[in-house]
């Protein structure tokens, strides 16, 4: 089984290689960096509510932290952009750590509620602090420079994403094969049976909340650093639901699934631009079809009907 | 000193005294089994034994320590292992992989190293999923070795519950009706998995409807009644009991 999931990481390697031969132009190379950047923070989404069945409604709250630490430091405090992503990711960890304790004691629907309380108190410091973040209007960011070398131009950030997506899928196929993947996955089976075979449920739990919320905030960096600009929607409740849409979509605990989906997603309103002004239902009625048709995703779903899993 | 020690132990939900006033001791090594009519408390009893519920009042010892109240993943560190009686099977993994999370204190649990597949993980990882088929293969499950969790029947899933108990190597292991559901051949090879666990050393608490069985394979029964402790005894001293034989037959009340 997991031979096979290897060999999906090099034919995505192959196709991540050739793409920018045959991409016509650089709108399309836009697009494509902004659906590996999304497929990345949805793996990491993924591994908490997909494998570990923890929900967070409010995953955008951290991917801002990121984007705005590095927006901030960098340009009100001359910070390094690697420090201030670094400082964003410790933040974000931080955080999440301080609020899983007591947010994992809930389940269901009163955890959804919580997290989606902390996605939206995020959102509304980055709006408020105006003095520091440019409130609505947001503000401009740095280009992304490592020591002496500095990233620019869409060709040379695609290498880079692609680079990031490849290895964290490489390590998220990894970890869920993994003592700790497995221990994830078992209290998301069944909490119980984990517990007795000596698993620390809630720490688990906070350590895949603390690594998700850290990758979202280093996305949410890498992500400013690109676009050269943040607003306060990167943080906002909309991006946390289209990132949790992101893993239905592409399947729950499915590796691959959280690239399918996130690709989808980010395709998607492009492809419907020409409904002018009905994008919006169309696109929430191919999510419909797609939740009715394909509960489990489109990943599983495909998988079952070829016979692999 | 017995290896578990259970004074005046009591569990109260609410007004339902599900467990009252119960003791007794078991010896390491044997198979002591608790019955009792349904609802007398025999679930609740294990629950509070292996940290699932905090007791009311009263003591339980480990070799002689005392874990009332102790959470289930660090009593998993003294060597209590269970199974349960309404199936508690992750249907989200491989039968194989169900059993693998029994061994789960055994392994190097580090996340980084798991997602780095360094070479010491991936060793173990090995070994231990060919310590995990033979153990399916001690259970009967042999043609479930590569099958998902959620395309298994309910006997088979029983069993799983027992492999992935043994994966963990307990020095106890507690069994909540593991023959509930089975036909009779099925019974009888858990009859005889439980006889071979118990001869490798480790001590077999039972929970269990079939008498046949409990009769056979006890070394100490137990028996309980509305919460509270009605007799203990050898099979033979039990079957003989005025107050079993009426509980049994239903002539209180
Ligand atoms: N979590 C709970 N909350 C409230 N009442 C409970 C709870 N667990 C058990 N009880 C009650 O405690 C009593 C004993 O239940 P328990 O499940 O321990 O019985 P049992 O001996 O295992 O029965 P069975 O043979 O049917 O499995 C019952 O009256 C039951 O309704
Ligand atoms: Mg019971």
């Amino acid at each position: 089984m997991f031979r096979s999931q290897f060999f999906g990481l090099i034919v995505l390697a192959v196709i991540l290689v050739v793409l920018p031969f045959v991409l016509p132009n650089n709108f399309y190379l836009d697009l494509a960096i902004r659906m590996l950047i999304n497929a990345c923070i949805v793996l990491g989404l993924n591994l908490l509510i997909g494998f570990a069945g923890q929900i967070s409604l409010g995953h955008a709250g951290f991917v801002g932290i990121g984007a705005y630490a590095s927006a901030v430091l960098t340009t009100h405090y001359s910070w390094s952009p690697l420090g201030a992503m670094l400082a964003g990711a410790l933040a974000a960890g931080v955080l999440a750590a301080l609020v899983a304790r007591p947010i994992f004691k809930l389940k269901g629907h009163y955890l959804a509620m919580a997290t989606l309380g902390l996605g939206i108190i995020i959102s509304i410091i980055v709006r408020n602090e105006a003095a520091l973040t440019g409130g609505p209007d947001g503000m401009p960011v740095a280009a992304l420079a490592l020591f002496s070398f500095e990233i620019s131009g869409e060709k040379q950030w695609y290498w880079v994403v692609s680079g990031i997506l490849l290895f964290s899928l490489w390590a998220s196929l990894n970890l869920i094969d993994s003592p700790f993947g497995r221990a994830l996955r078992a209290l998301h089976g069944s909490e119980v049976a984990a517990q007795v075979v000596g698993v620390d449920v809630a720490k688990y739990k906070l350590a895949i909340f603390v690594l998700s919320a850290v990758f979202a905030s280093l996305m949410g960096s890498v992500t400013a650093h690109y676009v050269g600009f943040v607003t306060p929607n990167v943080a906002d409740f909309f991006h946390s639901i289209e990132l949790v849409t992101m893993v239905v979509i592409g399947g729950m605990a499915s590796i691959y699934g959280s690239v399918i989906g996130a690709v989808l997603l980010t395709a998607l309103p492009q492809a419907l631009a020409g409904f002018e002004g009905w994008e919006t239902v169309v696109f929430g009625s191919i999510l419909m079809f797609c939740m009715i048709f394909m509960p489990k995703g489109l990943v599983p779903t495909l998988a079952a009907k070829f016979g692999r899993r | 000193m017995a290896l578990l020690e259970v004074s005046n132990l009591s569990k109260i939900f609410g007004g339902v005294r599900a467990v009252q006033n119960v003791s007794f001791a078991v010896e390491a090594g044997i198979v002591y089994s608790v019955i009792g009519p349904n609802g007398a408390g025999k679930t609740t009893l294990f629950n509070l034994i292996t940290g699932i519920y905090t007791p009311s009042e009263g003591q339980i010892r480990l070799d002689g320590r005392d874990i009332a109240g102790v959470a289930p993943h660090e009593l998993a560190r003294f060597g209590m292992a269970r199974t349960f009686q309404n199936l508690q099977v992750c249907m989200n993994m491989t039968a194989l992989e169900n059993v693998m999370v029994g061994a789960h204190l055994r392994l190097d649990r580090n996340l980084f190293k798991g997602a780095l597949r360094l070479p010491g993980i991936a060793r173990r990882d090995a070994l231990l999923r060919a310590e995990a088929a033979e153990l399916m293969r001690l259970v009967g499950l042999e043609a479930f070795i590569d099958a998902h969790a959620d395309a298994m029947p309910y006997g088979a899933l029983k069993r799983l519950e027992i492999a992935r108990a043994l994966a963990a190597k307990p020095r106890v292991l507690f069994l909540d009706e593991p023959a509930a559901g089975l036909n009779p051949t099925e019974t009888s090879e858990v009859d005889s998995l439980i006889r071979k666990v118990a001869d490798s050393g480790v001590t077999v608490v039972l929970v269990e409807h079939d008498m046949k069985m409990v009769m056979n394979i006890s070394d100490q029964i137990l028996v309980l009644d509305y919460g509270k402790k009605l007799a203990e005894g050898t099979a033979a001293e039990v079957r003989r009991n005025p107050d079993v034989i009426a509980a049994y037959l239903g002539t209180h009340q």
